[in-house]
């Protein structure tokens, strides 16, 4: 049994969990609102046009004592004199559309001529642009309030110039597609007005009139990816595309067993391979976060870098490396889930006097494995160390913290470092951290030219920040009328530090909302684990939503109630303890909730006959500010053969920047959670994680992808919410809700392949 | 010295690269064309997809020293085959893509299906694609944009 607390692994932890606090941490009900200060020009007259970026509060940004070319760099808007408009995208773009959703809110408040206008990702300067980071589906709300008053700030100067060239009210000129115009027939475009709105006084963003849903033209319309041409074409975006003059290439190798250390290698050997260039033990710091031991192979091109890492013979030193062993850790958990915790960590009500007034009781054990990300691009940076300065290009979902964790792992100033982000292929919350790039600029600092670090797919599912597993031990009660009455929850998960649940291993604030229930107990149990975990996709609720929502429906038929009726029931109790205490922080709203849910069993015709053999399963989820239910309909052949039949997603996250981009990510999240639930698991023995490449890791393809996925979208007043990680959780207890009532088989346990189903 | 044909221009591969180097990585690191991705290296994948004379191939498992005379078309190259620029146009017009790494391998593997199937039903989609990984899940729209695309060339 894995007992001893690695400290610097619970140094990382500790990173990583307040990280994904951290990224958590926005206003439900709208984004951080801007002062007067905040909002700045960045050229005046000149050629540039009108440049507008926006100061953080407390920043001595001089604007006019920022020179040239580095203006623009600043900015959110740039209008040119030849009525080019560039704006700027301060957050990574992963896949989930935010280039295309920045530029949108912006140019709408501009009344820009969105065909016209250029995407351009912005420098990594949490100065100037605050939070860059995309995580925990908070872009949108974060920036909502700040790229909505910068497109209508900018249009105000624009109007102030024309009202002044024109001498009439700037109440009586309107905008539209990147053209001003009066009523006396005056008209001009943005780009000869430029200059002269400039020079106008920037407002103060709180005078800004904001446009109501109702007179929007661009936002909640379908829209193409503004970098689509490119990727359809391959021209270089990603990381993995980064080429720079004299540029070598890294592999580089860590043990295999987390926490294992470097005693020697076959450094001559590997040395006298033909296009090897240098090899060389980096130390690190230790912090599985920032840099692990092991060597590092710089050759002259990738596949010689990797042809030479097959050949590297590495003796470990294991005596502090990962013992972990998933097939005990079920074992343990199995048998810890019989004793509850002595200390819950909540109590509501009285669970004892409720099961023993019951009218019916349920208990059950649920199961899901650990998961790796496995991004499509594998974990790569270019680093290049010269003049004093570390500079990278790095597919990350956290630039602005890579540059506090190069300062550390470089021993440079945080001024020293540069950070150029890139396309990022596919996130999923592995590249919340910035392991890969610390990597590339350790080995950068030995290197005098450019390097680019490249970790192969294996590396890739060695070195992850996994999901955990996790083990649920439930009893339920109904009473008299059928309606829920008590819940307990005995939660057997992970710790890093001995003390707290390690990152992604706490049962959600999401769940503490939404299963709701008069007398409510939970308690924890935690085994100690060395191997790190972190945030995937709607962490914690990807896979605790699976246990919570399957013993809803467990419940329901305990209780022999309609299941839609039971769920609308339990989420509209009123349990004082259970609601959220700052409406401002939590939007979870039951009004909300039934919404979703009533419309989902409209939409997949809930309670019509389905032939034998046939299913449809629904469950519900609150989770990253955004309310959505999820229905399966599914038949089920005599050898466990899964065929979906349609897919019925029903969201709520406000209103919709762009429809094309958020029905993508429904489809895409519905998607990728049958793909989890079917066939994805990590397992881990002797501290070795056993799934080495994609051929263990059976990732949906297209032959077993749903046909139907219908998306419906409840847009509202209110703020927006992010829509990345929302469309993941409910799915796969619908999915277990429809096998059952096609089989009478109860799901208990992830992935399905493990209990013979197939899709 | 290696003579390649790709996309229709002769392109030289110097004595310094091993002719057992994959094909993706002579494209990537020796020929700048760094649109084929690697997502695997073991044929799993089908991120590093480019056509052999016609034929969708793994370029991760193909050697340069064996590529010979064959004409290599990537992804820097479909569009200029006409149901190449129809699949690019399909994938943009109901926007197929989300991270887009794989879209490079799927965007070869469809063209080529084009190519053999004018006109291909769901199973004929399913054989052509099954090796083509998109993490993102954007199959049910890649599997639309194969059929808009086939509508156009009848
Ligand atoms: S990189 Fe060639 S198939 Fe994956
Ligand atoms: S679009 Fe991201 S892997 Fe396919």
């Amino acid at each position: 049994m894995p007992a001893k607390i690695n400290t610097r692994f619970a140094q990382s932890d500790a990173y990583i969990s307040q990280l994904m606090r951290d990224v958590r941490d926005v206003p439900a009900q709208g984004a951080f609102p801007m002062g007067r200060r905040t909002f700045f020009k960045l050229a005046g007259a000149g050629a540039a046009g009108l440049v507008l970026g926006f100061h953080l509060p407390g920043e001595a940004f001089a604007a006019t004592a920022q020179a040239g070319k580095d203006q623009a760099m600043n900015a959110f808007i740039r209008i040119a004199p030849d009525n080019s408009i560039t704006i700027y995208s301060k957050a990574p773009e992963i896949g989930q559309g935010i280039k295309t959703s920045f530029g949108l809110i912006i140019a709408e408040e501009l009344d820009a001529d969105w065909n016209h206008v250029v995407m351009e990702q912005a420098e990594i300067n949490p100065k100037v642009y605050g939070n860059q980071g995309a995580g925990g589906s908070t872009s949108i709300p974060r920036a909502w309030d700040q790229l909505r008053q910068a497109g209508a700030g900018a249009k105000a100067m624009l109007v102030a110039a024309a009202a002044k060239q024109w001498k009439v009210d700037p109440s009586q000129i309107t905008a539209r597609d990147s053209m001003l115009s009066h009523p006396s027939g005056k008209s001009a475009t943005y780009g000869s007005l430029a200059i002269a709105a400039a020079n106008m006084p920037v407002p103060d963003p709180k005078s800004l009139k904001l446009k109501a849903r109702s007179e929007y033209r661009l936002l909640g319309r379908r829209h193409r990816g503004v970098d689509d041409p490119k990727v359809v074409t391959g021209q270089p975006l990603f990381g993995i595309d980064v080429q720079l003059p004299d540029m070598v290439y890294a592999s580089y190798t860590k043990c295999p067993a987390a926490g294992g250390k470097v005693k020697s290698f076959n450094d001559a050997e590997i040395r006298a391979l033909p296009g090897v260039l240098d090899c060389f033990v980096v130390e690190g710091t230790g912090v599985p976060a920032e840099v692990m031991p092991g060597v590092a192979i710089v050759a002259k091109d990738t596949w010689t870098a990797f042809q030479a890492k097959n050949r590297l013979k590495v003796d470990w030193d294991l005596s502090e490396a990962s013992k972990d062993s998933t097939t005990e850790f079920s074992a343990r958990a199995k048998k810890l889930a019989a004793s509850f915790p002595g200390k819950p960590v909540v109590d509501i009500g009285n669970v004892d006097n409720a099961f023993a007034n019951a009218a019916k009781t349920v208990e059950a054990y649920y199961e899901y494995p650990f998961a790796a990300h496995a991004p499509l691009e594998p974990q790569n940076t270019t680093a290049h160390w010269h003049d004093g300065v570390i500079e990278v290009w790095s597919p990350s979902q956290q630039p602005n913290r890579g540059l506090a964790n190069l300062a550390k792992v470089t021993g440079v100033k945080e001024d020293k470092v540069v950070i150029h982000q890139t396309r990022v292929g596919g996130g999923f919350g592995r590249r919340l951290v910035n392991d890969y790039m610390c990597e590339a600029a350790a080995i950068a600092l030995k290197v005098k030219t450019p390097v680019k670090l490249q970790w192969t797919r294996e590396d890739d599912f060695n070195h992850d920040f996994y999901r955990p597993a996790g083990y649920h031990q439930f009893k339920g009660a109904v009473d008299k009328n059928g309606k829920l009455d008590a819940w307990q929850e005995h939660f057997i998960t992970f710790t890093a530090d001995g003390k707290k649940e390690a990152s992604g291993a706490n049962l959600t604030e999401n769940l503490k909302y939404s299963t709701i229930a008069p007398n409510l107990r939970r308690g924890t149990t935690m085994m100690p684990l060395v191997i790190p975990t972190g945030a995937w996709r709607a962490p914690g609720d990807n896979a605790q939503v699976f246990a919570n929502q399957s013993f809803m429906h467990e419940l329901s038929l305990t209780a022999g109630r309609d299941h839609v009726q039971f769920l609308l029931d339990a989420v509209n109790t009123r349990v004082p303890e259970l609601a959220p205490k700052d409406p401002k922080t939590v939007n979870f709203s039951p009004a909300r909730a039934s919404a979703v849910i009533k419309l989902c069993a409209e939409k997949a015709g809930w309670g019509k006959t389905l032939p034998q053999g046939s299913g449809l399963g629904l469950a519900w989820c609150y989770s990253h500010a955004g309310h959505v239910a999820q229905a399966v309909e599914l038949s089920v052949d005599a050898n466990k053969r899964i065929t979906i039949h349609k897919v019925t997603v029903v969201i709520d996250v406000g209103p919709i920047i762009d429809m094309a981009g958020s029905e993508a990510q429904a489809q895409g999240a519905s998607t990728d959670a049958l793909s989890t639930a079917m066939g994805l698991q990590i397992n881990i023995e002797n501290g070795r994680i056993k799934q080495q490449n994609y051929n263990d890791y059976p990732t949906l393809r297209m032959p077993f992808a749903p046909k139907v996925i219908e998306a419906h979208f409840i847009q509202s007043d209110n703020p927006p919410t992010g829509m990345g990680e929302p469309a993941f959780p409910a799915f796969a207890p619908a999915l277990g809700n429809a096998i059952f009532s096609a089989t009478g088989e109860r799901v208990r346990s992830l992935p399905l392949r493990n209990l013979g189903y197939s899709v | 010295m290696l003579r390649l044909q790709i996309n229709g221009e002769e392109r030289l591969v110097g004595d310094d690269v091993d002719p057992k180097t994959p094909l993706l990585w002579v494209l990537r690191d020796h020929l700048s064309l760094v649109g084929s991705k690697f997502g695997c290296g073991v044929a799993q994948c089908g991120a590093c997809t480019v056509h052999v004379d016609g034929k969708p191939v793994r370029s991760c498992q193909l050697t340069v020293g064996n590529v010979g005379a064959k004409a290599v078309t990537t992804i820097e190259g479909i569009g200029k085959t006409p149901n190449g620029a129809k699949i690019q146009a399909a994938w943009m017009e109901i926007e197929v893509p989300q991270c887009g790494y794989c879209q490079a391998g799927q965007i070869m593997s469809a063209t080529a299906l084009l190519n053999s199937t004018p006109s291909p039903s769901d199973s004929d989609i399913d054989a052509a694609m099954a090796g083509n990984i998109c993490r993102c899940g954007t199959y049910i729209r890649i599997r639309q944009a194969i059929k808009n695309a086939a509508a156009k060339s009848v």
